[in-house]
C-alpha cells in the first residue's frame, strides 16, 4: 500500500491527564521528536491540544512512523490525508483514499466523522451518511458494520482542513524521556538488566548504567559487550551514560572467609553501596535492577531482603514478577537479546560457590563485612576509579587501549 | 619492457604492498590466540572480511578466505560433490573452464561422478538452452566461468542461473569469477550464484590470497581439516597481511570497474581493429568480450616463436593461459570454439590493465607489425 499521506497524527499516553505537568511533558516529547526530525528536514511539527501533527511535506511516512513509534510517551500514530473542509472534497478524497488501499476481499466498514469545526454545515452524524453512502455504492467489497468493523474510516472536520485516516498504529507509550527523574541501573551482561533499563526508560526515568568488572577474572570483551548493550539503550533516548566500576579487589576480598555460600550476597550488597554513592554524586534518586523473583539464589525473597538493606535508596525492580520467557521476548523486541547471549563471563558468574545461599543470615553477613576493616575504603576507591562514558548509537566501542589497527589498510 | 600479461598476474597497487608490509610487521599474532595480539589479529580478519563482502555486496559470513582461485575452485567443486554426492553424482561444466575447474571435474570423474562438459559457439559462449537440457534430477553442481581466461569471452550468467534454477532449484551454481571481477559488473544475486571464486593477484592484490563466496545456507564439505578457522571450512592459520591487503585490492578494483571497462576496453578495440586489418592474423576475441583480453592466432607459426619475437621487442605476452602455457598441445579452449589445430597452436594472449597507456598500445602495434612481417615467410602450412 503506497498512499500519499500528508501528515502523521501522534497521540500521547496517560501523561496528558497529569494537569499541571502536562506542559513539561509535552515540551520534552517535542524536543525528542525534533531530534528525530533532524534527519527529515522537510517535516514540520504542528501542536494541538493533547495531540501533535507532523506535516510530512514529502518525507517518507513509513520510515518516519517507524522512528516516531519508538518515542516514549507516544501512544499511537495515524498517517493522515488532508483535504479542504468542503463536503464534495471530503467525499472525493475519502473515495480515492479507499481506492488506493486496494480492497480485494469483503471488508466490514464504517465511517466515523467528527465535526470539530462547528461552523461546518453538517453534523457528525449527518457526515457519517454523507460520506458513507457514496463510498458503499462505489466499492462492492465493503459491507457496513457498526460493531467492530475491520476498517474504520475516520473523518475529522476542522476549520483549516479535514483529516482522513483509518490506520491507528500502536506506539511504545509510557512517559516522555527523562520526565520522571533519574535512577542508576545495575547493568550486567545478561538478558534481564537491559530489559529493566528499557522498561524504566519507557516510564520516563532517565537511566545511568553502572557496570562492575573484575579484570583479569572477566575479559575485556565482557566490558565491551556491556557497552554495546548500553549503546542499544541509548537508541531509545539519544544518549546513555555508563559508569564502569573496577570490582576485582572488593570481589576477591570476600573469598577465604569460610563462607563461600555468602559471596554473592556480599558482592550484591557492595554493588548497591557503590551504586548509591554514584547516585548521590549524579543526583539520582533510585536504583534499578533486573531482579526477577526466585530466578537465581540472589533473587529469592530472603536474599533480596538481606541485599536490599545495603541501600536506603528505593530499589526499583521492574521485572520482579515477570517470567523469564516474557523477559526474553522483550529483550528480542528491543534488540538486546543477541548481545546478551554472547558467552563472555561477567563478574556475577565468577567465584560463584557451588551452592550459593538462598536464605542468607543477615547477622553473619554483617559480621563478615565488619571484619573487613578496609571495605569502606575499597568501596570509595572503586568509586574514585570509576570511568564514566557517554554513549550514543554512533559510539565506537573498542577495548580501552590502542589496538594499532589502521583503517587506511583496508 | 611492457607487461601485457595481466590475465596471468597483475602489478600490485602500491597501497596493497604498503598494507601488506605494515600488517606483516605489526600484527604477527595468531587470530586464534586469546591475548590482545590475537584479538587484534582476529579484528583485522573480521574487518578484511567485511570489506571483501562489501565489494561483492554480500554478507561477511558468506566470505571464505582462501589461498587463491585454485583452492576456491577445488573447494567449491569437490566440497559440493562431497557434501551432496548422496543426492546425485552428475556435474555440469564447460569445455573452456580453467584447469582448476576442469581438472577438479576430471578428478571427480575418476571417483565415479558423471561430468557433462558443455560446448561453446564460435565466439566461445555457452548456450543457456544447453544448460537447461543437460540438467537432470541428479545434477548437483553447475560450474561456469564468468570470463574465459584465454579469449575474454563473457558467459551469459544471468540466463544460465535462471534456466538452471527453473529446471532444478537444488543444483548448486558455481561461478569462477577470476577474470571478471574489477573488469565487468558483478551481480551475484541476479546470477543466482551459490558459489563464486576470486583470486586477489588478478586484481592487483597479493598472491596466495582469494575469496570463495558461499551463499548463506549452503553447506560445503571442507577439503582441509584441523582448526576451526573460516567456520571450520578451511583449517590453517589465516594469512592476515594477505587478507587485509586483498580486501583493499578488492575494494579498489570494485570502485574502478567502470573506469577499467572504458579505458582498457578502448585498447582492446584498437588492437582488434588492427588484427582484423592484418591478413595473416585471426582474432579469437571480440568486442563483446571482456575489456582486457585479446587473443590472436598466427596460423602456421608456433605461438612460442611469436611470443619470444615480441619479447625481443620488449613486449611481454602469453600463450594460452599461464597455467597451461608450458605444455605444447593446442589450446583446448580454442579447439572447443571450432578453431583448427593450426590456429589453436599458434595463439597468443595479450592481456591489459589500467597501468598500460595509449602510448604502450602504439608500441605494441609497431612490435606486432615487425614480428609478423619477420615471421611471415617462415610459416609452415599444416604445422602441428
Amino acid at each position: 500500500m503506497s498512499l500519499n499521506y500528508d501528515m502523521l497524527l501522534l497521540r500521547f499516553g496517560e501523561f496528558t491527564l497529569k494537569g499541571k505537568n502536562r506542559n513539561r511533558f509535552e515540551k520534552t516529547i517535542i524536543t525528542h521528536i525534533q531530534s528525530i526530525l533532524a534527519s527529515y528536514p522537510a517535516a514540520e511539527i504542528q501542536k494541538e491540544y493533547g495531540r501533535l501533527y507532523v506535516a510530512l511535506n514529502g518525507e517518507d511516512h513509513g520510515k518516519l512512523t517507524d522512528e516516531l513509534k519508538k518515542i516514549f510517551g507516544v501512544y499511537s500514530i495515524s498517517p493522515v490525508v488532508v483535504c479542504p473542509s468542503q463536503l464534495d472534497k471530503i467525499v472525493e478524497t475519502s473515495a480515492s483514499f479507499l481506492e488506493q488501499m486496494d480492497l480485494q476481499k469483503e471488508t466490514t466498514f464504517k465511517v466515523t466523522a467528527r465535526r470539530v469545526w462547528k461552523a461546518f454545515p453538517h453534523s457528525s452524524h449527518e457526515m457519517n451518511h454523507l460520506v458513507g453512502s457514496p463510498i458503499l455504492k462505489k466499492f462492492d467489497s465493503l459491507k457496513v458494520s457498526m460493531k467492530e468493523p475491520e476498517l474504520q474510516l475516520r473523518v475529522e472536520i476542522r476549520e483549516q482542513g479535514t483529516y482522513i485516516y483509518c490506520e491507528v498504529i500502536p506506539a511504545v507509550g509510557g512517559f516522555p524521556r527523562g520526565s520522571n527523574g533519574k535512577a542508576m541501573l545495575l547493568l550486567s551482561g545478561g538478558i534481564d538488566s537491559p530489559v529493566a533499563g528499557f522498561t524504566s526508560m519507557r516510564r520516563g526515568l532517565e537511566v545511568e548504567c553502572v557496570h562492575f568488572y573484575s579484570y583479569p577474572f572477566t575479559s575485556r570483551k565482557a566490558k565491551e559487550k556491556v557497552m554495546e548493550l548500553a549503546k542499544v539503550l541509548s537508541g531509545y533516548t539519544g544518549e546513555v551514560k555508563i559508569h564502569l566500576v573496577p570490582f576485582t579487589e572488593i570481589q576477591t576480598s570476600f573469598t577465604g572467609h569460610g563462607q563461600d555460600n555468602l559471596i554473592i550476597t556480599l558482592m550484591r550488597r557492595s554493588m548497591l553501596r557503590i551504586a548509591t554513592m554514584l547516585a548521590e554524586r549524579e543526583g539520582a534518586l533510585a536504583i534499578v535492577t533486573g531482579d526477577s523473583l526466585g530466578q537465581v539464589a540472589s533473587q529469592t525473597l530472603p536474599s533480596m531482603n538481606v541485599i536490599g538493606r545495603a541501600t536506603e535508596l528505593p530499589l526499583l525492580r521492574p521485572l520482579i514478577m515477570m517470567d523469564k520467557s516474557e523477559i526474553i521476548e522483550v529483550s528480542k523486541q528491543i534488540g538486546t537479546y543477541e548481545l546478551s547471549i554472547l558467552p563472555y563471563e561477567d563478574c556475577c558468574t565468577i567465584f560463584v560457590p557451588k551452592s550459593p545461599s538462598t536464605n542468607p543470615n543477615l547477622r553473619i553477613v554483617e559480621r563478615i563485612e565488619a571484619s573487613l576493616t578496609n571495605l569502606q575504603t575499597m568501596l570509595e576507591e572503586a568509586v574514585g576509579r570509576t570511568e564514566t562514558v557517554v554513549l550514543t548509537l554512533d559510539s565506537v566501542i573498542e577495548a580501552d587501549r590502542e589496538d594499532g589497527i589502521d583503517e587506511e589498510w583496508f | 619492457m611492457i607487461y601485457w600479461d595481466h590475465a596471468a598476474s597483475t602489478p600490485p597497487y602500491d597501497e596493497v604492498i604498503q598494507t601488506m608490509a605494515e600488517v606483516m610487521k605489526k600484527h604477527y599474532g595468531n587470530p586464534s590466540s586469546i591475548h590482545r595480539m590475537g584479538e587484534d589479529a582476529a579484528k583485522l580478519i573480521k574487518r578484511a572480511r567485511e570489506v571483501c563482502a562489501g565489494a561483492l555486496n554480500v554478507k561477511p559470513a558468506e566470505i571464505i578466505l582462501t589461498s587463491g582461485a585454485t583452492e576456491g575452485n577445488n573447494m567449491a567443486i569437490k566440497g559440493t560433490a562431497m557434501q551432496y554426492g548422496g543426492r546425485g553424482k552428475h556435474i555440469i561444466s564447460t569445455q573452456i573452464e580453467h584447469p582448476s575447474v576442469y581438472d577438479s571435474c576430471l578428478d571427480l570423474k575418476k571417483q565415479g561422478y558423471e561430468i557433462t562438459f558443455l560446448p561453446v559457439d564460435a565466439k566461445g559462449m555457452i548456450d543457456p538452452a544447453d544448460v537447461a537440457s543437460a540438467v537432470r534430477k541428479d545434477t548437483i553442481l553447475v560450474s561456469v566461468m564468468h570470463v574465459n581466461n584465454e579469449t575474454g569471452a563473457i558467459q551469459p550468467l544471468a540466463d544460465i542461473g535462471r534456466v538452471l534454477k527453473n529446471t532444478n532449484p537444488l543444483t548448486v551454481f558455481h561461478i569462477d569469477g577470476v577474470q571478471g571481477f574489477g573488469k565487468l559488473p558483478v551481480d551475484l544475486e541476479e546470477w543466482q550464484a551459490d558459489l563464486y571464486t576470486l583470486s586477489a593477484h588478478k586484481i592487483r592484490g597479493p598472491k596466495g590470497t582469494g575469496v570463495l563466496y558461499k551463499r548463506e545456507g549452503l553447506t560445503l564439505h571442507p577439503l582441509l581439516s584441523g582448526g576451526k578457522q573460516e567456520s571450520g571450512l578451511r583449517a590453517g592459520t589465516e594469512n592476515i597481511p594477505g587478507f587485509v591487503a586483498m580486501s583493499k585490492a578488492m575494494r579498489m578494483a570494485a570502485e574502478q570497474t567502470e573506469a577499467f571497462m572504458k579505458e582498457v576496453g578502448a585498447y582492446r578495440d584498437i588492437l582488434l581493429d588492427w588484427i582484423r586489418k592484418t591478413p595473416s592474423l585471426e582474432p579469437n576475441s571480440f568486442e563483446e568480450g571482456a575489456p582486457h583480453i585479446v587473443n590472436v592466432s598466427f596460423p602456421g607459426m608456433k605461438a612460442e616463436v611469436l611470443l619470444h619475437t615480441l619479447e625481443e621487442h620488449g613486449m611481454l605476452v602469453s600463450t594460452k593461459s599461464a597455467c597451461s602455457s608450458k605444455t605444447t598441445e593446442p589450446s583446448r579452449v580454442l579447439l572447443a570454439m571450432g578453431r583448427s589445430e593450426d590456429a589453436a597452436s599458434s595463439a597468443i594472449r595479450i592481456s591489459m590493465g589500467m597501468t598500460n597507456t595509449h602510448q604502450d598500445v602504439k608500441q605494441l602495434l609497431t612490435a606486432l607489425d615487425a614480428a609478423v612481417s619477420r615471421l611471415q615467410p617462415l610459416r609452415q602450412e599444416g604445422m602441428k
